[in-house]
């Protein structure tokens, strides 16, 4: 039993974090917001080159194999930076389609997938090359799709689309679906851990009735309930990824979501009515912790799943 | 990363549990905080260390396994999901035995450790007093040197398990003219039917004196009582504060086992909607405890501290009981009144969780302070 990182995979999330950190992720969230989706796209073959979508393809179709490890490490990091775009559908499009050229083309970041499941709404279908449906039938190529929609995350366009060719009638669905599944769980982890991360250095900075607003106990225990969510979703979402147990995941997607959303709430409350527009820049990742408490199950969906498979072990 | 167990931890494990299977109690013992429930459980903690499981990871010469720290964690899991009873030794276990390891002398151990481990000296922890619970540098009780020793004077209180317990250990002020508060102070081991010494029991919510105020008049302790060196008290007991709130108060498998017995009540009771999530949080808090374990554990066994992120693991593991005990009550519905059930036992144990082992607002305090860098304020 060992749940720590090694070398290798503690250097590939530094060196991610420190790539995203030099990008200037939120002009490029503000610019995917408004359908201008250019540096978007630079970042995107960026995250490429760094591996992130080789993660989960094989090493034929140019990738190294499923790593749900450092597939979650990654989205940890593309939600701490609230890298926008269809990421997790990418991967679930990568592990989904039976087509090795269409899934080098996604490897080399050429190729942006979006995929439509359980819902009417697919995440950037105006900003995807390809966009994929999921029936009862099986695996669908869309052939067109609907005006967007916006998401209460502005970064989140939202499109229907429309099921035209069959690719599989058998998909590997579960395996698709729990690592969508993970890896918003890692992107929500990340997203809280923004948060505290700017609401700490902001009650340092803000001064009240002579004092930062950080010494007061009242700020500070809410930010220490926030801390503990978060160190407790931590190791959840990385022994999901050695288990890929689906009660795991499910146990990781609810914690996860749930400490990024409580997060969020704290953060909007301690930076006052700044946190509350859209100009300043911590929007960004509030209003991602929402949408993404829901994405790829519900907390009710995952409680369930935890439920009916019994007593989640090792 | 690697969440299995290695064949020789799997074969302790299962010869734990083939061992709990052929002598845990078929009838659960009577409340330990109760004459006749401490006499059981004392005999239990005999039965577990004549055949060495009642102090797993301590060395062999002390009446151990030596077995470690994983293999402590799942001794503790298998422990639990037994069935097995409450560890009526575990103040002495979990906080004085770990001080000895690091800060006792060698004639200290032998002395001390044997009996402990064959439950026949309970220990009590005597920490707090009257004006002295969060603020424990503020202690007045007071060790006064003497020929080959010390006379402790003064009162402790909410000393746990002192009703019935036989000796105790707590910090004493030996220098009241030192610089600051938390100098000056001596740890020491003393007896509870020592001379001078009147233990008046405490009953708690539920009429069980499951803890006691301590009043000390000229109570004689021999220097060889002394842990560490005299002044040194603070230094030493602050170790010791850590093990409380960390992980060897509270095992994972504790919590594993009472979410899986709460998700099998549900099985059989079912419940309105809201009961589905508040089942489920306790089986996905279960998990989330335990893996968090698995990492600290990881780190502790590459040569990290534990420090701070101690007062995590007591924040969550404290309110993590009482809402998985309100559940089950809630469960039980009109039953859930009855106070002579085993989980009306565990949910008035469980209430105390966010009180002892330093409150829980002074843990976010240190969470705060320590883990996030926020400065020092107002209270």
């Amino acid at each position: 039993m060992r749940l720590v990182l090694d070398d290798e995979q503690r250097a590939f999330t530094d060196s991610l974090e420190s790539m995203l950190t030099g990008a200037d992720t939120p002009s490029v969230v503000r610019e995917w917001s408004r359908g201008e989706h250019g540096s978007g796209r630079a970042l995107w073959s960026r995250l490429a080159a760094a591996g992130v979508f080789a993660l989960a393809a094989p090493e034929e179709y140019d990738g190294v194999g499923v790593r749900p490890v450092e597939l979650a490490l990654a989205f940890t990091a593309l939600g701490r930076h609230v890298v926008p775009g269809p990421l997790v559908e990418t991967i679930a499009a990568a592990v989904l389609l039976p087509t090795p050229d269409l899934v080098k083309r996604l490897v080399s970041g050429e190729t942006l997938a979006t995929v439509a499941y359980g819902g009417p709404y697919a995440l950037d279908g105006d900003a995807a090359d390809l966009c994929l449906v999921l029936t009862p039938d099986g695996l669908h190529a869309a052939t067109g799709h609907g005006p967007v929609r916006p998401s209460l995350d502005p970064a989140r366009r939202l499109t229907t689309l429309t099921p035209g060719a069959l690719l599989t009638s058998e998909p590997p669905l579960a395996k698709a679906l729990l690592l969508a599944r993970l890896t918003t769980a890692a992107q929500a982890l990340g997203v809280g851990l923004a948060l505290l991360d700017q609401t700490v250095r902001y009650v340092r900075q803000r001064t009240q009735f002579g004092v930062p607003v950080g010494s007061f106990q009242a700020v500070k225990h809410q930010l220490a309930a926030a801390k503990t969510a978060l160190e407790f979703a931590r190791p959840l979402v990385l022994a999901a990824a050695v288990t890929l147990d689906p009660a795991d995941v499910a146990a990781a997607k609810v914690t996860a979501g749930e400490a990024a959303y409580a997060t969020a709430r704290t953060a909007l409350q301690l930076h006052g009515a700044i946190g509350y527009t859209a100009e300043y820049d911590l929007s960004l990742w509030l209003t991602k912790a929402r949408t993404l408490r829901t994405a790829w199950g519900s907390p009710e969906e995952c409680r369930d799943t935890v439920l009916s498979a019994g007593d989640p072990h090792c | 990363m690697d969440l299995a167990f290695t064949p020789g931890e799997q074969a302790f494990r299962e010869e734990a549990r083939a061992w709990l299977a052929a002598h845990v109690p078929t009838a659960s013992l009577p409340s330990l905080e109760t004459a006749e429930g401490f006499a059981a459980h004392r005999a239990w903690e005999a039965e577990l260390a004549a055949d060495r499981w009642s102090v797993v990871d301590w060395p062999v010469a002390y009446g151990g396994r030596d077995a470690g720290l994983v293999r402590w964690l799942l001794f503790e899991e298998e422990y639990w999901a037994a069935g097995a009873p409450g560890r009526v030794g575990q103040n002495g276990i979990s906080l004085l035995a770990p001080t000895l390891f690091d800060h006792g002398t060698e004639e200290q151990r032998a002395r001390v450790l044997p009996p402990m481990a064959r439950g026949e000296v309970v220990w009590a922890q005597a920490w707090s007093e009257p004006e002295a619970g969060s603020d424990l540098a503020s202690l007045r009780s007071k060790a006064v040197r003497t020929d080959g020793g010390w006379l402790l004077s003064g009162q402790k209180t909410w000393s746990s398990r002192a009703a019935f317990a036989d000796r105790a250990f707590g910090l004493f002020r030996s220098d009241p003219d030192a610089a600051k508060p938390h100098q000056g102070l001596t740890y020491l081991m003393f007896d509870l039917r020592a001379p001078g010494v009147t233990v008046r029991p405490i009953a708690r919510l539920d009429g069980k004196p499951a803890f006691a105020e301590l009043f000390l008049d000229e109570v004689f302790v021999p220097d060889a009582d002394v842990i560490g060196e005299p002044g040194q008290g603070w230094r030493i007991a602050m170790a010791a504060t850590g093990n409380e709130r960390g992980l060897t108060l509270r095992s994972p498998g504790r919590y594993r086992a009472a979410a899986d017995r709460l998700h099998a009540l549900w099985r059989d009771r079912g419940g309105p909607d809201g009961m589905r999530t508040r089942v489920a949080d306790a089986l996905i808090g279960a998990r989330a405890y335990q893996v968090f374990t698995y990492a600290a554990a990881s780190r502790f066994l590459d040569g990290a501290s534990l420090g701070p992120e101690s007062s995590l693991n007591k924040v969550f593991w404290s309110e993590y009981d009482i809402a998985l005990t309100e559940t089950a009550l809630d469960l039980l519905g009109a039953e859930g009144e009855l106070a002579d059930t085993e989980w009306a036992e565990r949910y008035v144990f469980a209430l105390a969780g966010p009180i002892y082992a330093g409150t829980n607002e002074i843990q976010r305090d240190i969470i705060a302070e320590r883990l996030l860098g926020l400065p020092k304020g107002r209270r």
